[in-house]
């Protein structure tokens, strides 16, 4: 225990001592989880549109007042030439064409149906394909009232309205879909990346020769990395959850905080040997560093946090089901947007103390391997 | 009972392509001051790290302190006190905090031992609080020293600590390990200048991995076989070639002010025959006078036995 008491408050001294670290520890999140939400917000917004009108009559006019009131679109051209409005497209001063053809109203009255192009610049894959479905959906609003008034003689029209209704993000505000996902991120960065870091700039500066031919044991030592970059965890996690969450995106978990801190907990350990194992196979502070980002790309980009995991291809998913990333965000998600109880969730605790055995007793085997 | 023995010792890295040391064996008394004298890559490093138990051997059994360093490492990091050849204390540390550090890591404190390391500490104590990277070369090599030293080791092992020291330093140093011998603590130095040799007890000389000679610096110049001599003119260089192509001398070597030299028969006249010789070949202000061997003239010696009865062997 003293043993244990010494290395902690050697290790405080030197992350308090460190000018660089204190502030990324304490400052990072909270400007990261200010900026990152409100930037990175899928509602798109200023789609531009270039007209191409042959028609030029009542109808098309109404069809184009409702397009350009949504609020979605600007139109950046009106004209009856095709390729001039490709080249618009071209020079990425548009992003989606609709044509409309001659006699566009008068086909419609007489004949009952009409056909419009849309051309869209998949250049920008998310915009184009949401730009397309306003467009469509626009369009499909405009169809059904038109029916009404064809129709207004003969019987009442009968269709089919959907309504939807988003459960746990009723007004689907963004933020609160990714700020806790962020968040994760961060708790990931304090594990993967500054327990390895740390532990690897021993090794490169020799302390841990130093340290090696005392008394010291293994685990005192590996106790003595784990527990700092532990609470610095939780801090941070606090930080973000209370600090920047609730004051200023007024995200207020709806189920129990301690649970989801004590899914915190393990999941620190997890990630803390994940970076101890990285320091394990290390040398330099370079190499761990390139290792670290390495995994921190796909834990992140595969995790959820940006694109389902269910729209993902079958092998993709395969190692989401491997990133411990993963398991956590959707726990915050379950926990904070749904207020999910632990019978809920036990699968994933399950999985994530599976994963903190597997990486701590791989990066003490490994330890013990290297060094004799 | 001797304090440090090594039977058979052998390394290898790289998995057996580097030979890092070639079947080592010697011993080292209690209380002995004992010397490795060894260029660079002679596998000084690679033989303290098996003797402080970080580097497991290939081959061999070593005990240090009557402990094997295989099976009773524990035992052994209670007793020893290393210093690193490369500064390798916490440098965001004071020094103070450092020498705190490792005092509470032995289980002990800085004032139960302080009569230990008073005559080091008193020349740092001024920076007490001075973080241990901002100190100079000199303060870090006391630093580290006190720190190896803070829990009263049984055995001290020094891996080239005057490296990169200045002479002053290197001079002081040499009389702080005299006091820590008269303390009683087995010390094992390593050092790759061959004129700190004479200031060990016994001295063992490494080349290649392998131990070329063991005794007392007096014992290993006293076997050199042959009368040296050493010789100079106005132009070192130029001399220097000219030596190299005479069929009368087994041996040159540039020491700095002179070339030391060997004949192949020695005889009483040999010396003015060569000062004749050279005189002839226009070298001027020739000067030459039979010396006693340094260890640096045995280490060339041995070093040239071992590469020929290494060719030979080819």
């Amino acid at each position: 225990m003293k043993i244990i008491k010494v290395l902690l408050i050697k290790e405080f001294k030197q992350i308090f001592r460190n000018k660089s670290l204190l502030p990324m520890i304490f400052v990072m999140p909270i400007i990261q989880l200010l900026v990152m939400p409100l930037a990175a917000d899928y509602t798109i917004k200023n789609i531009n549109i270039a007209v191409v009108d042959h028609d030029r009559s009542a109808q098309a006019k109404m069809l184009l007042d409702k397009i350009t009131a949504s609020g979605y679109f600007r139109l950046v051209d009106y004209g009856n030439n095709y390729k001039q409005a490709y080249t618009l497209i071209e020079s990425d001063k548009a992003d989606l064409i609709i044509e409309i053809p001659h006699n566009f109203e008068k086909d419609l009255l007489r004949e009952g149906q009409q056909q419009l192009l849309i051309a869209v610049n998949a250049i920008n894959g998310m915009k184009a394909t949401i730009g397309a479905s306003y467009v469509s959906a626009i369009i499909a609003a405009y169809n059904q009232n038109l029916l009404a008034q064809i129709n207004t003689i003969g019987a009442k029209p009968s269709f089919i309205n959907v309504i939807s209704n988003n459960w746990y993000n009723i007004f689907m505000r963004y933020q609160i879909f990714m700020v806790p996902g962020i968040l994760v991120i961060f708790v990931t960065m304090v594990g993967a990346y500054m327990c390895s870091l740390n532990i690897v700039k021993e090794k490169e500066i020799g302390t841990i020769e130093q340290i090696n031919v005392t008394p010291i044991k293994k685990y005192h030592y590996i106790l003595g990395k784990l527990i700092p970059f532990w609470i610095i965890g939780v801090v941070i996690f606090s930080i973000g959850f209370f600090g920047v969450a609730y004051w200023v995106y007024g995200i207020v978990p709806l189920g129990n905080v301690l649970l989801l801190y004590g899914y915190l907990a393990v999941y620190l350990v997890a990630l803390l040997g994940f970076g101890l194992l990285i320091s394990t196979y290390a040398d330099t502070q370079q190499q761990a560093m390139s290792v670290a980002f390495f995994f921190m790309m796909i834990f992140i980009l595969m995790s959820g946090l940006f694109t389902p995991i269910e729209a993902m291809p079958a092998w993709a998913k395969a190692i989401a089901h491997f990133n411990p990333v993963t398991y956590f965000i959707e726990v915050m998600r379950m926990i904070v947007l749904k207020g999910s109880g632990f019978y809920n969730i036990r699968t994933h605790f399950l999985v994530i103390i599976g994963f903190a055995f597997l990486f701590n007793f791989w990066a003490i085997w490994n330890y013990k391997k290297t060094s004799g | 009972m001797p304090d440090v023995s090594l039977e058979n010792i052998s390394k290898t890295y790289n998995k057996g392509k580097t030979i890092a040391l070639r079947d080592i064996s010697f011993s080292i008394e209690k209380g002995e001051l004992f010397g490795l004298i060894g260029p660079d890559g002679a596998g000084k490093t690679s033989l303290f790290r098996i003797l402080t138990t970080l580097l497991l051997p290939d081959a061999g059994k070593a005990t240090v302190n009557g402990y094997d360093v295989v099976q009773q490492y524990r035992e052994i990091r209670k007793r020893v006190g290393y210093m690193p050849g490369k500064f390798s204390l916490y440098q965001d540390l004071s020094v103070e905090e450092n020498l705190n550090f490792f005092a509470t890591v032995f289980n002990t404190t800085v004032k139960e031992n302080y009569n230990l390391i008073q005559d080091i500490y008193v020349q740092i104590a001024p920076f007490k609080n001075r973080p241990a990277g901002k100190l100079s070369g000199g303060m870090k090599q006391k630093l580290a020293l006190c720190c190896a030293l803070i829990h009263r080791p049984e055995v001290l092992f020094l891996d080239e600590p005057t490296t990169g020291v200045d002479t002053v330093s290197r001079k002081d140093f040499w009389q702080m390990l005299q006091k820590l011998k008269a303390e009683g603590i087995t010390i094992l130095v390593s050092t790759p200048y061959m004129d700190e040799a004479s200031l060990c007890e016994r001295i063992a000389l490494i080349q290649n991995g392998s131990i070329m000679s063991i005794d007392t610096p007096q014992q290993i110049i006293q076997m050199y076989p042959d009368p040296l001599f050493a010789i100079r003119a106005e132009n070192m260089s130029t001399l220097l070639a000219d030596l190299r192509q005479l069929q009368l001398l087994k041996s040159v070597y540039s020491f700095g002010d002179y070339h030391h030299i060997t004949f192949v028969q020695n005889q009483e006249n040999s010396p003015q025959e060569l000062v004749q010789q050279l005189a002839q070949a226009q070298h001027l202000q020739l000067e030459i006078k039979p010396i006693t061997p340094g260890i640096e003239d045995c280490f060339i010696y041995l070093m040239t036995q071992q590469n020929e009865s290494q060719r030979n062997g080819n």
